[in-house]
């Protein structure tokens, strides 16, 4: 019976060779698949308590992970948390926004910019830590414009404040925010029903309205119409426009009369009178002259029908779709199908206050490893060249005189040349108009760039002009930035 | 060197060998219990002294009873399978230390310890009794008729116990057993005992297909019979891995009884209908094998793929050294301390750990055909490979199940698992191999002339040394 034995021994050494190799397959070279999958708790798990970077403003972080005596080792904490979430997110354990997700590999240490520090902690048999994230807002404008916007009563809405020059975020502020402590909380029945809540709240308070949310823009987008007008070569700051009680719509029998019924001033008024009066007749006229072509080609140099930001997930691209003749003239004045995020309309202004030169706007500042060494610095780069230097400077001298002598006064701030205008739009007859505001000031040397967006508040609804309720903000955000 | 089948060639007893080796278990042992209190609660367990007094213990009262009964036996069995044990106990109580943490404490452990102690003193209880394993032979229908009757008591009204849709497990005075794991014991000395008798009848050639002579069809009864019990076993019982190893077992000792590789073709025919027929009618086998074939897209379902799922995780999370005790969360898997513990160990000891497992158990299933090959009776081949069969079958089911390499069927891990009756069966499989070893490698009795005193007869006395 020994030949057959011998022939079992194979078989069982070919049975226990099998179970070796695939062994080896499984938990050697099949391991980062394992790991990848989406399912794999024991990912998230490490990836949830483990201690994070944190996130700088200035150098307070605004999030940073603080050790915890329950089953995982570290808590996830916001030290400001309304103020800043809509831009931090939040880092759950089922999911992650802001720049908690996008910043993921830096913050947990995963970013290959971290391999030497990661390196050194498996030597050192230290426990992995992740590197900062250093953002570009500035302190003074985020808690400018955020008490400006919860000094409204049930404002709904959103700030967001540029440095022209670099595209730098300084403020970026929506409301109604939310507590990401809540969210990153280790007790996940209670994360669920928070959650639940924050996504069934119709106020949206998760959107960053900033990025998220594309509204008409009203007036101010008579920024853009204008900057098309000058760029055609056929008008400056000067130039006589046609003014008056209505527009006749083209291929249409309907009449589009100004905000405040009257005539702007005159048959005939300037360009610069008209901005100022924020004449709807002057720029459904201009809209309809210079034609669908070139006003979308006006409006994605400013970059609409596209997404600039590159720091934060979850980002509505700003609208100029096509139009048929009558829509063209409507979006003349921010109507009709044009739509545009509060970021978008900072970025016109920040453009026209760059001398033309729109500068893609950035959220990190700086990346650092845990020892707070730099290990990456975004460098300001050129998003488009909107329009030439001398439309910028044209646009500039309207805007200041729309501050100085027209309907976007209430920015005004003395010994300061500011560049403002203002904005309301139309919505459905059964809501309030959306009100806007945006601005740059000094106007000569440009250090800050703002758009404001009220979406609602509970003001009544005859008080809603952009001015009144956008302008305080932008001018306090503006104050904010240029104080020494 | 002497060929140990060589005539005048005397084995060493290798006590010494053994004793040796027990240490280096017991340090395995002794020292995963510690490295789990020391990476699940920062400290060394409080039970520490008791802990491996204990254990050292057992194993001592094992290897005095070796020494004195069995002096002749395999010196490698013994110090295998009490590293196996005492490695498998720490690992539970790693487990009862989580479950305890997610507050559904178990005290797995010491009841796996009650069990251990239970599987030595029947181990040491079977080799003080069974001087000389042939006498088994005489129960061959006696054991073969146990081995069915014990696999009908979960039927049985009051003491049955269904669990997880199988029919396996009785309760008897609060306890909860298994009878199946006796009965593959059982079923090894009716096999043998059979086989032994009926070989010849068995080895005639029948047909000859392809260089192969296939068995004559009247000699194809037993065979069928043992296909039908473990189809009877499937179906009755939804208890796939058993049936496989019932007949997969019965196949092996068959082709080594009556060396024609004939029988592997036609079990295997067998083998292949069944499964076509289980994979078609019996539901579970079909969900078994679609899971098996792509796990990842029933991790939602009910049943599902949850648990080997968790299990492939949890060895990719271990990978090369693993994780270290308490740094993984093996309690993620349902029943990672029986079924599925070398997932546990996988992912908190590492891939190495893992290989060293496998290692072991392919050095027991090797001691076991090594002692198969130089036993002297046939009786005693048979039961040496039947024995080592059994482990080998169900380590490479039950792991290769964990592992993804075959579809899962549910089986324990010999010595590892929580499991009395598992573990108390195993001891028991380990004692026939040490008393058929001690058989093999015990010196020829010498035989004395006595024609002198007895002039008429001739009669032999056989002396034994």
């Amino acid at each position: 019976m020994n030949k057959p034995i011998r022939t079992i021994s194979v078989f069982c050494l070919l049975l226990f060779l099998a179970l070796l190799v695939n062994a080896s397959y499984v938990m050697y070279f099949r391991a980062d698949e394992l790991a990848a999958d989406a399912k794999n708790r024991r990912v998230i798990n490490a990836a949830f308590s483990r201690e994070r970077g944190a996130i700088l403003v200035g150098k307070e972080p605004v999030a940073r992970s603080v050790p915890s005596d329950d089953k995982y080792e570290f808590q996830r904490t916001y030290p400001q948390p309304f103020m800043y979430a809509p831009i931090t997110g939040y880092f759950a354990y089922y999911s992650q926004t802001g720049i908690e997700r996008s910043q993921s590999g830096v913050l947990s240490g995963d970013d290959e910019r971290l391999f030497v520090t990661r390196l050194v902690d498996m030597l050192s048999n230290a426990e992995p830590k992740g590197g900062n994230v250093e953002l570009t807002i500035d302190p003074a404008a985020q808690a400018a414009a955020f008490d400006g916007l919860q000094a409204l009563p049930g404002a709904k809405g959103a700030v967001v404040a540029l440095e022209p020059s670099t595209g730098k975020v300084l403020a970026m502020v929506s409301s109604p925010t939310f507590d990401p402590n809540l969210l990153a909380s280790h007790d996940l029945g209670a994360v669920e029903d928070e959650s639940t809540r924050l996504e069934e709240d119709p106020a949206t308070p998760l959107i960053n309205r900033t990025v998220g949310t594309t509204l008409p823009p009203g007036s101010t987008f008579k920024l853009v119409t204008a900057a098309a007008a000058i760029e055609s070569g056929n008008y400056d700051k000067d130039s006589l426009v046609p003014g008056g009680f209505k527009f006749q719509l083209p291929q249409s029998d309907s009449k589009v009369g100004n905000y405040d019924q009257g005539n702007c001033g005159g048959d005939k008024i300037t360009l610069t009178q008209a901005l100022e009066v924020s004449c709807n007749v002057t720029f459904l006229s201009l809209a309809n002259e210079l034609g669908a072509e070139a006003m979308t080609e006006q409006a994605e140099a400013f970059g609409f029908n596209s997404t600039a930001l590159e720091d934060l997930p979850g980002q509505a691209p700003s609208l100029y779709p096509e139009m048929d003749a009558p829509q063209t003239s409507l979006s003349g004045i921010g109507q009709s199908s044009v739509t545009a995020t509060p970021l978008q309309m900072a970025m016109v202004a920040a453009g026209i206050a760059n001398d033309g030169q729109v500068m893609r706007p950035y959220l990190v500042d700086e990346v650092r490893a845990p020892n707070a060494s730099l290990l990456d610095k975004t460098d300001e780069s050129t998003y488009s060249q909107a329009v030439s230097s001398d439309t910028a400077d044209e646009l500039t001298e309207m805007m200041v005189s729309t501050v100085d002598n027209g309907t976007a006064a209430v920015a005004a701030i003395p010994g300061v040349r500011v560049a403002g205008k203002t904005g309301t739009a139309q919505s459905s007859g059964d809501r309030p108009p959306y009100a806007w505001f945006v601005s740059f000031a000094p106007a000569d040397d440009p250090q800050v760039a703002v758009a404001v967006l009220v979406e609602a508040s509970e003001t009544a609804r005859d008080e809603i002009a952009g001015g009144t309720l956008g302008g305080p903000i932008a001018k306090a955000i503006m104050e904010a930035v240029m104080a020494p | 060197m002497s060929d140990p089948g060589a005539p005048g060639f005397v084995h060493r007893r290798r006590r010494g060998a053994e004793l040796f080796l027990l240490l280096a278990a017991l340090v395995v042992g002794i020292g995963a219990y510690v490295a789990v209190g020391l990476g699940v609660e920062g400290t060394v367990p409080a039970d520490i002294i008791g802990y491996s007094g204990w254990l050292a213990a057992l194993t001592i009262a094992a290897h005095v009873a070796v020494r004195l009964v069995a002096p002749y036996a395999d010196p490698v069995l013994l110090p295998l399978v009490a590293a196996l044990n005492g490695l498998g106990l720490a690992v539970i109580h790693r487990l009862d230390l989580a479950y305890e943490a997610a507050d559904k404490p178990h005290t797995f452990a010491q009841q796996q310890l009650t069990w251990m102690t239970l599987g030595i003193a029947l181990f040491i209880v079977t080799i003080v009794v069974l001087r000389d394993h042939r006498s088994l032979q005489r129960l061959t229908y006696t054991a073969g008729l146990a081995g069915i009757a014990l696999l009908l008591l979960p039927f049985l009204p009051v003491i049955g116990n269904p669990k997880n849709g199988a029919n396996i497990w009785i309760n008897v005075a609060g306890f909860s057993f298994q009878p199946g794991e006796v009965t593959k014991l059982l079923l090894v000395i009716a096999f043998s005992g059979y086989l032994v008798r009926h070989r010849d009848a068995l080895a005639l050639a029948g047909r000859r297909v392809l260089f192969i002579d296939l068995p004559r069809g009247r000699d194809l009864g037993p065979i069928l019979a043992m296909f039908m019990v473990s189809m009877m076993i499937l179906v009755l019982q939804n208890d796939l891995g058993s049936s496989l190893l019932f007949f997969g077992l019965f196949l092996v000792m068959l082709y080594v009884a009556t060396e024609r590789p004939g029988w592997l073709l036609v079990g295997g025919l067998l083998f292949g209908a069944g499964a076509f027929a289980a994979y078609t009618f019996v539901g579970n086998v079909q969900n078994r094998f679609n899971i098996w074939l792509n796990p990842m897209d029933y991790y939602y379902e009910s049943p599902g793929s949850f648990q080997p799922v968790e299990a492939l995780f949890g060895l990719g999370w271990g990978g090369l050294i693993g994780r270290g005790f308490g740094e993984g969360t093996p309690e993620r898997i349902i029943y990672a301390e029986s079924d599925y513990i070398i997932a546990a160990i996988g992912e908190e000891l590492g891939l190495t750990a893992v290989m060293a497992v496998i290692i072991c158990y392919g050095l027991i299933v090797e001691r076991a055909l090594r002692i198969a090959l130089i036993s002297r009776d046939g009786f005693g081949k048979l039961m040496a490979v039947g024995l080592g069969s059994i482990v080998a079958l169900q380590v490479f089911v039950v792991i290769g199940g964990v592992t993804g390499l075959v579809p899962l069927t549910g089986l324990t891990t010999p010595f590892l698992s929580y499991g009395g009756s598992s573990l108390v069966a195993n001891w028991v499989i380990i004692a026939l191999l040490i008393r058929i070893s001690d058989q093999a490698r015990r010196p020829i009795p010498r035989m004395i002339d006595l024609s002198g005193t007895f002039d008429s007869e001739t009669t032999q006395v056989v002396k034994l040394t």
